[in-house]
């Protein structure tokens, strides 16, 4: 399983990569916007996204979409974990095609769980 | 100035009638100061109208000035809010400062038992090695160290509950980083309505001040929400409300 994690701040991404190292994930990348972060992904074979909203450069909405437009990588599993915490986005991330949510702050307990129930529904589907 | 300068025709005509009133013979006293009062009045008119404009541009300035609905925002308004955002800065800050130390202060001792533990048994193993230890002590330290075992396992998912809880603390670096972005934005437009001002102040025929139109954006992304000043009535309180909207568009 390899992961891409898009944050502009350094200390969230070393948070992320920390707690998915514990749930037994070690094999993660990072980028600082979409803009970096959307080129590994297209030459990188992540299995899954892990990306804030936003971020100057390209946002995380702007890097979602990307990521659906795209034929190879429209299938990958995106989780956003942003400070974004309006209705009206998180309906919109919906509509983008976002497969989980997290509000910051958030604990790692909400990761583990969104990330389990992610991976519950791509293998039901 | 196109309006204020002097009429050249009407100034010429004027002249060139009290040059041939001059010439004539036959042109009265009065009527010559009448001509004069007349060529007076021209620079006058054009000295009242220069008056007037410059108290029109004054008065727009301070109108405009008073009207910028903006620079009353940053003072009632934003500034305040920016000094709550500041607030929760420090607040976030020193949550996690107490955090980690207080994971800190519980786990040294923890860490520190371990290790004297360790060191007994180090010291009855070598006394083993070295065939000293009778069979009731063999027994005691087998004791021990089943012991040790059941509690090393405790103490160390202990200490690394306390570990991701030092990790987690760290999140308000990228939380206070954006609430000090925004504060830093809101410096930077009260320091360009500042100089807006001073221009205002010094040349008051600067028409029209570049309003800083910022580019609409398809939703204004507002950076982490600080408690008791939330932006809108939409705002989610937390990942429950946030699953409860997901839930209801079929996630």
């Amino acid at each position: 399983m390899k992961i891409l994690i898009v944050d502009d701040f350094s200390t969230m991404r070393r948070i992320i990569k920390n707690l998915l190292r514990d749930l037994g994930f070690n094999n993660t990348e990072e980028a600082d916007d979409g803009n970096t972060g959307l080129p590994k992904l297209q030459s990188g074979n992540f299995d899954f996204l892990v990306t804030d909203w936003n971020m100057p450069g390209m946002t995380g909405i702007d890097l979602l979409r990307a990521v659906r437009a795209d034929d190879k990588l429209k299938t990958l599993p995106v989780l956003m974990v942003t400070a974004e915490a309006k209705k009206e986005q998180i309906v919109m991330a919906a509509q983008e095609g976002v497969n989980g949510y997290i509000v910051k702050p958030f604990t790692a307990q909400t990761l583990k769980e969104k990330i389990d129930k992610i991976f519950e529904r791509i293998d039901n589907a | 100035m196109e309006s204020s300068a002097i009429n050249r025709d009407l100034l010429l005509e004027k002249t060139q009638a009290l040059i041939s009133s001059l010439e004539s013979a036959d042109t009265s006293e009065e009527q010559l100061e009448t001509q004069i009062d007349e060529i007076h009045a021209l620079k006058d008119n054009h000295l009242f109208q220069e008056l007037g404009k410059m108290t029109r541009e004054i008065h727009d300035s301070i109108m405009k000035f008073r009207m910028d609905a903006r620079i009353t925002d940053l003072a009632e308004t934003d500034i305040p809010d920016a000094k709550d955002r500041l607030e929760y800065v420090i607040t976030m800050t020193e949550k996690a400062a107490n955090t980690a130390m207080a994971v800190i202060e519980e786990g040294s001792p923890v860490a520190e038992k371990l290790g004297a533990e360790a060191s007994v048994l180090k010291a009855q193993w070598q006394k083993f090695r070295k065939r000293e230890l009778s069979a009731d002590e063999l027994r005691a330290m087998g004791r021990d160290v089943e012991a040790f075992f059941d509690e090393s396992d405790l103490m160390m998912s202990k200490l690394l509950s306390g570990f991701t809880e030092i990790l987690m603390a760290q999140d308000f670096q990228d939380l206070t980083g954006q609430i000090i972005r925004q504060v830093i934005n809101l410096v930077n437009e009260i320091e360009t309505n500042l100089v807006e001002l001073v221009k205002i102040q010094g040349e008051n025929q600067k028409a029209e001040s570049e309003q800083k139109q910022k580019a609409p954006e398809e939703t204004k992304l507002e950076g982490p929400q600080v408690p008791g000043k939330e932006t809108s009535d939409d705002v989610m309180k937390g990942q429950d409300d946030v699953d409860d909207l997901l839930a209801s568009l079929g996630f």
